[in-house]
């Protein structure tokens, strides 16, 4: 990686730190103010936030206009990309588009499926992707070329991250898969929220003995759960979710805010455990509508105060 | 083959009412080996639309013919006649030959009957799958002979996305994960190592968003 990104997220990661974001849903509509009102309750406890790219393929605020709302309140956004919706030529100007703009990180993701969101109507487009994503950014920042080999006037120099889901199949080809996100550009890797921590640690076993943490940073995902309901909807209706019965049982034992306590609980001793495995360098908290939960929860993990630098 | 399926019968209905007299074209070949289109299905559209008018005291006057295949002209020819006779035509075959049949009938009203769905094979009784998007420039050869492009519903071509479960995809339980499919045939191979291999951004230029396709054969140019 070059290192003139300006990022703080980078920062805190090659700076030996354990890093801490959140992830930031963008309204169904136009309003800031929502985007305001996460960004002031994430702002300070932890180090950029994520903002996702129409989520769920659930149509909302795009994630470049969120990203910028962020930027205003002082707190650093990670943007979040994903290939469904818009070909190598739209991508590749939108990402100009955010540098231009101040965002410095970007995720690079293929998305949920369309028949899966709110318009299952929509032709998806799906040109490139996730990993011809990363090549494209990477080949911005490192070689200062579109994906046409066209030199820029200005690279967009990217802190380039990529999602990776430890829990889907086939458990021996997604350190392949790693790998090949590494090669083809990712500094760091954003998991999907862990629950099974036995599978979790096998794929980071797999991925330290390929060598695979030494190359990339690693920050494992968290979902603090408010009830029953969630962890059964999670196990059922969330593609690529992986969601022990143990823990559906465990939430099934209280209701209201016993439940959202008994999560928090459970999303805490995940961090502890998380802590002291080999490779992993950070978390990403995704609370789904519960951000005010994310000041709590990292206070509680003792991982504040964050740097603000 | 190229798998089509019988529109509804509501939808055949409103597209006939104008049209009285109506030729029911069958098609011989794809069409036909999946029972959308052929004789049979000819015959028993022509019964089902004679009933399903006259229950609306209206009646419709239909004529059943099937030729060899629809997109090719030398077979088309033998339903001239009957197309001069009636008012309409209801084809029953794929898009291509509808198209055909309009180019070659220029003052004939010409209709579907059917939806053309994909190109793909007969996987076991009662199964058709889609196997060809018809890109136009082949890699089977690196995913051993499973095709991510139309297989995979985000066309990935770098491995599994993070939806695949239990050889299944995210978007339903009845759709197999292609990339499940073409990590256990390439283990098969002996040739799961070539899968490390990072595949580059797809050149789209051959299928059809390059614009409509046509291939010129100059060996064959009269």
């Amino acid at each position: 990686m070059k290192s003139d990104v300006q990022s703080r997220l980078k920062s805190v990661l090659t700076g030996g730190g354990f890093a801490v974001t959140a992830e930031c849903g963008p309204p169904r509509g136009a309003n800031a103010n929502v985007i305001y009102k996460k960004g002031e309750l994430l702002k300070g406890c932890v180090d950029a936030v994520n903002v996702t790219d129409n989520q769920t393929a659930v149509v909302r605020m795009s994630s470049l206009a969120a990203c910028l709302h962020l930027l205003e309140l002082g707190v650093e956004p990670v943007m979040q990309m994903v290939t469904r919706d818009r070909n190598r030529i739209a991508l590749q100007s939108d990402i100009m588009g955010a540098y231009s703009l101040g965002i410095r990180n970007l995720l690079c993701l293929s998305g949920d499926h369309q028949s899966l969101g709110s318009q299952p109507e929509a032709m998806n487009v799906f040109d490139i992707d996730s990993v011809n994503l990363l090549h494209a950014v990477r080949t911005m920042r490192d070689e200062g070329e579109d994906m046409s080999g066209f030199t820029l006037n200005d690279a967009p120099k990217m802190f380039i991250g990529a999602a990776e889901n430890p829990f889907a199949d086939p458990l021996a080809y997604r350190v392949v898969r790693l790998a090949k996100k590494i090669a083809a550009g990712a500094d760091f890797i954003q998991t999907q929220c862990v629950f099974n921590l036995p599978r979790f640690k096998e794929w980071m076993r797999m991925a330290c003995e390929e060598g695979l943490t030494e190359k990339v940073y690693i920050m494992a995902g968290i979902t603090p759960l408010k009830s029953a309901k969630m962890a059964q909807f999670m196990a059922t209706k969330v593609a690529g979710m992986d969601m022990p019965e143990s823990v559906i049982k465990r939430m099934s034992g209280v209701t209201g805010s016993a439940a959202v306590e008994e999560g928090q609980k459970i999303a805490l001793e995940t961090i502890a455990e998380l802590r002291i495995i080999p490779g992993v360098r950070g978390i990403h908290i995704m609370a789904i509508e519960a951000e005010e939960r994310v000041p709590e929860l990292v206070r509680a993990a003792g991982l504040l105060p964050r740097s603000q630098k | 083959m190229i798998v089509a399926k019988q529109k509804p019968i509501a939808e055949i209905k409103e597209m006939l009412r104008p049209y009285p007299k109506v030729l029911i074209l069958g098609c011989g070949t794809c069409v036909k080996t999946c029972f959308a289109g052929g004789e049979d299905e000819a015959a028993t559209l022509g019964a089902v639309l004679r009933l399903a008018f006259g229950q609306e005291g209206k009646s419709i006057k239909t004529e059943e013919l099937t030729v060899e295949r629809q997109c090719e002209d030398a077979f088309i020819q033998e339903a001239a006649q009957a197309v001069g006779r009636n008012q309409a035509v209801l084809s029953l075959a794929c898009g291509a030959g509808v198209q055909a049949m309009a180019r070659r009938f220029g003052k004939a009203v010409i209709l579907p009957g059917v939806n053309t769905t994909f190109m793909g094979v007969l996987e076991k009784p009662g199964l058709f799958t889609e196997e060809c998007s018809g890109c136009g420039d082949c890699e089977l050869d690196t995913f051993g002979g499973i095709c991510p492009v139309t297989r995979c519903s985000k066309r990935l071509m770098n491995g599994p996305c993070g939806g695949s479960k239990n050889g299944k995809c995210e978007i339903s339980p009845d759709t197999d994960c292609a990339w499940q499919l073409i990590i256990d045939h390439m283990t098969a191979l002996g040739q799961l190592e070539d899968l490390k291999r990072y595949i580059p951004a797809k050149d789209w230029r051959p299928s059809l968003s390059g614009g409509p396709r046509h291939l010129i054969r100059e060996d064959h140019v009269i």
